[in-house]
């Protein structure tokens, strides 16, 4: 169980914000972190693992006190977390097999690396430098890596957010599985609806550095829930006028899907807007196809 | 034919000088990469003072601070039995003042020019502060501690002002290459001084050329 109650006045892009931060987080869930660019989410990744101190608040993971605004602030070292960045970082003087046994602690066994880098399937890499590697493989090392201390708490930065779809689907699974063959909790941020469909037990909304809403993903993504019969999540790619109606073309996965709509639909919707679409009275067909 | 001492002279001075600031700046330019305290840019100025400042400005107060007539100079030949001025030890003293942002400068880049999640993440990964310079930190900007080491070795050969103020032309102790180039020529001694020079010249030319291939092969074998 992770208790995290939070504040700090953060500088950012869009101006300061006060993040005031209040959330609880049950053993062994999967909770997923979103909102807009700016609204603190990589802060409070960053807080939780211990590289940046929140200015008052309390940190407790499982009983175990990490910060606390009187006296306790633990340093990273002593938080066993895993840690995921965006950006990798991955030692780049290091092997793929090295940048794991370097995360090692002293009384570990080599196993343990071993162990990961099948689970990952990046055995075959292990004599390889991070820079020879593509950005789904660089992923896998530093997820591996990450979990080499076998921390109970794992923080993932948007690590799937550079990734192409396929790799990115390929990904997601690698990280369920881990999250529960290791028993661990997890925090994901992530931007993709669909991963957080995917993925998350809970789902929080973080909106000018508040928790806008928590709960499961359907009920927070979607505010207006549709009486349809299935939904999709999916992103406006093209709207075009044709005659008397409009053409709204939406990418949902690899897929696009075009949808008649009325002019007062389509001016309320921009290029890149996330959509709901609901099909409603239908008998959706379903036939294989491999 | 020209003594070879002063060549050997250069060559310690500049390898003593070189050690010894290898080990002062690395945790300085850490501190200077990484710090947030007001005092830094003091500090900065500080170490590039002697980017500007004549030699014979640094080697004159240097002279004054080294002389057993004024308050540390007493101090240590009193305590220490140490004389600095005129001396071989003066003279490393000196070398690693004036040839200090040499070294600084190029390692407080390497630092910065690390990307800040490859400490982090080793800090997350249960790693301390030494472990994270010693293992992930230096072993990634080679480049930086290369090109710091030979612009301070090249730097110290080719140092005259400041040897002239503080270490005189005393043969075998202070007598370096490029003050026995200074004095053949005083003397008239145009051959001599040619062949020092032109050893100088050569061995500089050397040092710095292996420094550019070897930079290159650095940046170049890091995306192989």
């Amino acid at each position: 169980m992770i208790h995290c109650s939070i504040y700090k006045t953060l500088q950012t892009a869009q101006g300061t914000i006060n993040l005031d931060i209040f959330f609880e987080i049950e053993q062994g869930k999967l909770v997923t972190l979103f909102g807009p660019s700016g609204s603190g989410k990589t802060t409070i990744l960053r807080i939780l693992a211990g590289l940046t101190s929140p200015q008052k608040g309390r940190i407790a993971f499982n009983n175990e006190t990490w910060f606390d605004t009187k006296n306790i602030n633990l340093p990273p070292q002593k938080r066993q977390v895993g840690f995921v960045f965006q950006e990798y970082a991955l030692f780049p003087n290091m092997t793929v097999e090295e940048n794991l046994q370097y995360a090692l602690g002293k009384a570990q066994a080599n196993a343990i690396v071993q162990e990961l880098m099948y689970v990952m399937d990046i055995e075959q890499l292990q004599n390889r430098k991070p820079d020879t590697l593509s950005g789904g493989q660089k992923q896998r090392v530093a997820l591996a890596r990450a979990l080499v201390r076998k921390p109970q708490l794992l923080l993932l930065d948007e690590p799937l957010s550079a990734l192409d779809s396929e790799m990115r689907l390929k990904l997601q699974d690698h990280i369920l599985k881990l999250h529960k063959e290791f028993n661990l909790t997890t925090i994901l941020v992530s931007h993709d609806f669909s991963e957080i469909f995917k993925m998350s037990d809970t789902t929080m909304m973080l909106k000018n550095g508040k928790i806008s809403g928590q709960g499961i993903p359907s009920e927070i993504l979607v505010n207006e829930p549709g009486s349809g019969d299935f939904q999709l999540i999916g992103e406006v790619i093209n709207i075009e006028k044709e005659n008397f109606a409009y053409v709204i073309s939406v990418s949902v996965g690899n897929n696009i899907i075009k949808i008649n709509s009325s002019e007062d639909e389509a001016i309320q919707l921009n290029v890149g807007d996330k959509v709901l679409v609901s099909l409603k009275l239908l008998n959706p067909l379903i036939k294989k196809i491999s | 034919m020209i003594d070879p001492e002063p060549l050997w002279l250069t060559a310690k001075l500049a390898l003593i000088t070189t050690l010894i600031l290898f080990i002062l700046s690395v945790p300085l330019a850490y501190w200077l990469a990484y710090t947030k305290a007001r005092g830094k840019t003091v500090i900065e100025a500080i170490v590039s003072l002697p980017l500007v400042l004549p030699p014979s400005v640094l080697g004159f107060y240097l002279l004054l601070a080294f002389s057993p007539a004024h308050s540390f100079g007493k101090f240590l030949e009193n305590y220490f039995d140490v004389r600095l001025v005129f001396s071989f030890s003066g003279l490393v003293i000196a070398s690693i003042i004036y040839s200090l942002p040499f070294m600084v400068h190029p390692v407080q880049s390497g630092f910065a020019g690390l990307s800040p999640s490859l400490r982090e993440a080793s800090y997350t990964l249960g790693k301390s502060k030494w472990q994270t310079i010693t293992r992930i930190l230096l072993p990634n900007m080679r480049s930086s501690l290369l090109t710091g080491i030979v612009l301070t070795f090249a730097h110290t050969i080719g140092e005259f002002g400041i040897v002239l103020m503080i270490g005189g032309n005393i043969p075998g102790e202070t007598k370096v290459a490029s003050i026995a180039i200074y004095d053949e020529v005083e003397m008239m001694h145009y051959n001599n001084a040619n062949a020092y020079a032109l050893i100088l010249f050569i061995i500089t030319f050397i040092i710095l050329l292996t420094v550019y291939f070897l930079n290159q092969r650095f940046s170049r074998s890091s995306y192989i």
